[in-house]
């Protein structure tokens, strides 16, 4: 097929409602994800204002921010989430939307469960109160993150009023260093343009080694396209894709099967389309990266140093990194390896899918968590709990001294006072190391599950590089 | 929501990088405090001491600039969570509008929804707006003017700013956005209809 269309041109085009001149469009939502804070928080608005809710068959809910990880939890386990879980539950059954209620087998964190149950299918606008949507780009899903004026915008319409983002396309090239994943290439590319690099853009990943990521690598990348600036990542449906999606409970089946296939294959990339901006990285120069400061982009691979202000291009630079290690509390020109950590998290939209815990487990499997360290592995849905734990996994946590928990956003959001104690040091896998954003004073690094894992067992940052056989 | 066409008021400068709303809103006080309260834990961590106490040092605690209601702030303000909260904060804190060299894109889109404006200006722009707030400590004559898009410093100079045409007609027209959605009904139900015929597997999904 011959063109110059993008990906993302093509996605629009198929979604545009109205055009309503000025640059704007109006969208179809194919797809809205609830959560159990700004759904909640819309599906009020909506009853408040008299609204009616437009397609409930095309939104889907699950309780993930404010849910309780404990085992054994229930609505108000941890005394934050009753009045948002129950409201949720409350306005689901009132519209007749489908929830994957808590403690549901289908239950987890709303990025997680999307491709999980096939929702999140290639070609469809996909959107939810969550900043972290951009996730599902992972399958060519154009997906992006609204505030809760705009969820209920879309639960009293399906629609969004859009002006079209300016795209860009980041190829990766070159092989990947062992132990050296997802995380690293998408905190790699954030410290290397920059977490505003991608203000206004859709951003295309593609390249060879994007090709050869399976799809939980695909959604840690696109997870963090928001930490880049960018509301939505997306890559190429391909037949990874469609292998992942084929088995999937709300996929399309039989004849539809076959349609949407020859739908999707057509979605790619032409090869004569122009971006707006092309950038490239060359993964051969990456190691495993861990954050030192308090933005994503304050990043390092683990071998490297801590920066010192002094040394800082100019005054706002300067102020920048002193009041991030001042934060931190780590000293200008230190080394990164060997500071000793508190807390460790495994989990999250970011880096809470099975393959995931796969990672980390194999660093863990035969050690012990530090004993100065308290560890967490927090699955990202119910399914990826079922099946780690028909593979053992759970056992190797637990045996080595990580707390086994229930699925959800937990410590990643620190919203039902599951968080960091204050001033304590935590290597986590989520996506945000901001003041508090684990707590109030807590100090977060952010890498990926293998480095996270040897952080516990070791007690301190470590290179996974020294302990994987 | 609330019309914005022309504000004249103080403008502080809050010239840090990256400020995200998390620090704006934690989640703690955005699921514990009502809408009206939050204007008062807007960026606490700053804020407040750890014994509560105000922070004098932090850059809107200042005399002067303790009821401004133009913020300028440095580059990707307002970037991280979808948090609309962080917008409800700046609101309740009594800001109408922000200038900065860029915003974090759901945030300025949540400030549109809101009634808030967000102006992007270059950076060396933003520099010398932040630089005649500061001399001005406590001059309530910045003048926003979205009917002219024209912002004029305490001194009289004028700088023009571009704000999308949909963003700045809302603004000034203060519409719900629903009630006009609302009004292409017949354009979505059309829509609806012939997708289901070409993309039949995005609708009435359940599991067999």
């Amino acid at each position: 097929m011959t063109g110059d269309h993008t990906l993302v041109d093509k996605i629009w085009d198929l979604h545009v409602v109205a055009d309503l001149g000025q640059d704007q469009s109006l969208l179809h939502v194919d797809r809205h994800l609830l959560h159990d804070l700004s759904g909640t928080m819309a599906l009020e608005e909506v009853n408040d204002k008299g609204y009616t809710v437009h397609s409930p068959e095309l939104a889907f809910a699950t309780p993930d921010h404010a849910v309780s990880s404990e085992p054994g939890r229930d609505d108000d386990t941890g005394g934050r989430s009753g009045r948002y879980v129950r409201g949720l539950r409350e306005g689901c059954a009132k519209w007749g939307i489908k929830l994957f209620d808590l403690n549901d087998a289908a239950q987890g964190i709303v990025h997680v469960v999307g491709p999980e149950q096939g929702l999140t299918l290639p070609g469809t606008v996909l959107v939810c109160g969550d900043s972290h949507t951009s996730t599902h780009g992972a399958l060519g899903a154009l997906a992006w993150g609204i505030g809760s004026s705009e969820v209920a915008h879309v639960l009293a319409t399906q629609t969004l009023v859009q002006t079209k983002p300016r795209q860009m396309r980041i190829r990766y090239n070159g092989s990947l260093s062992a132990h050296v994943v997802a995380k690293d290439l998408i905190l790699y590319t954030i410290g290397k343009f920059g977490v505003d690099a991608g203000s206004g853009y859709a951003i295309e990943y593609a390249g060879p080694i994007i090709q050869a990521l399976g799809v939980d690598a695909r959604a840690t990348l696109c997870n963090m396209s928001i930490e880049l600036g960018a509301r939505a990542g997306i890559i190429a449906p391909d037949d990874v894709t469609f292998g992942y999606l084929a088995d999937k409970p709300f996929a399309p089946k039989g004849g539809q099967w076959d349609q949407a296939l020859a739908h999707w294959r057509a979605l790619p990339t032409d090869p004569d389309a122009r971006f707006d901006k092309e950038l490239s990285v060359n993964v051969a120069d990456i190691e495993p990266q861990v954050t030192w400061g308090t933005s994503p982009g304050q990043i390092t691979g683990i071998s490297g140093n801590l920066p010192d202000p002094a040394q800082a291009k100019d005054v706002s630079e300067r102020q920048n990194i002193k009041a991030a290690l001042d934060y931190i509390g780590l000293a200008p020109g230190q080394a990164l390896e060997g500071v000793p950590i508190d807390r460790v998290f495994i989990g999250s939209c970011t880096n809470g899918r099975l393959s995931d815990l796969r990672l980390a487990a194999e660093i863990v499997k035969g050690r012990k968590v530090a004993n100065r360290v308290t560890a967490w592995v927090v699955p990202g849905s119910a399914p990826v709990k079922k099946a780690a734990e028909a593979e053992g996994l759970d056992k190797v946590f637990t045996e080595a001294g990580f707390h086994w928990r229930e699925p959800g956003c937990s410590m990643c959001v620190a919203a039902n006072g599951e968080r960091v104690e204050p001033g304590a040091r935590c290597v986590s896998t989520s996506n945000r190391n901001f003041v508090g954003r684990q707590g109030p004073e807590a100090r977060t690094h952010l890498a990926n599950p293998a480095m996270a894992a040897a952080a516990a067992v070791a007690g301190c940052i470590t290179d996974v590089r020294k302990l994987a056989s | 929501m609330e019309k914005f066409t022309q504000l004249t008021a103080t403008a502080a400068p809050l010239m840090r990088q990256n400020v995200d709303t998390d620090v704006i809103i934690s989640i703690d006080n955005l699921m514990s405090q009502p809408r009206a309260k939050l204007g008062y834990f807007a960026f606490a961590p700053w804020r407040f001491l750890a014994d509560g106490e105000e922070n004098p040092e932090f850059e809107l605690n200042r005399p002067g600039f303790r009821d401004a209601q133009i913020l300028i702030a440095g580059r990707n303000f307002g970037c991280g969570s979808s948090r609309e909260m962080a917008v409800w904060a700046l609101s309740g804190m009594g800001f109408r509008c922000m200038i900065a060299p860029g915003f974090g894109d759901i945030f300025a889109n949540n400030c549109t929804k809101n009634g808030l404006l967000a102006i992007s200006l270059p950076e060396n722009r933003v520099n010398d707006l932040a630089h005649a707030a500061e001399q001005a400590a406590g001059d309530t004559s910045f003048t926003i003017d979205l009917e002219t898009n024209i912002i004029t410093s305490p001194k009289g100079d004028t700088i023009p700013f571009e704000i999308a045409a949909g963003d700045r007609d809302a603004l000034l027209a203060g519409l719900d956005e629903i009630g006009k959605t609302l009004q292409h009904g017949n354009a979505i139900a059309a829509f609806q209809a012939r997708d289901r015929l070409a993309r039949p597997w995005i609708y009435g999904v359940t599991v067999a």
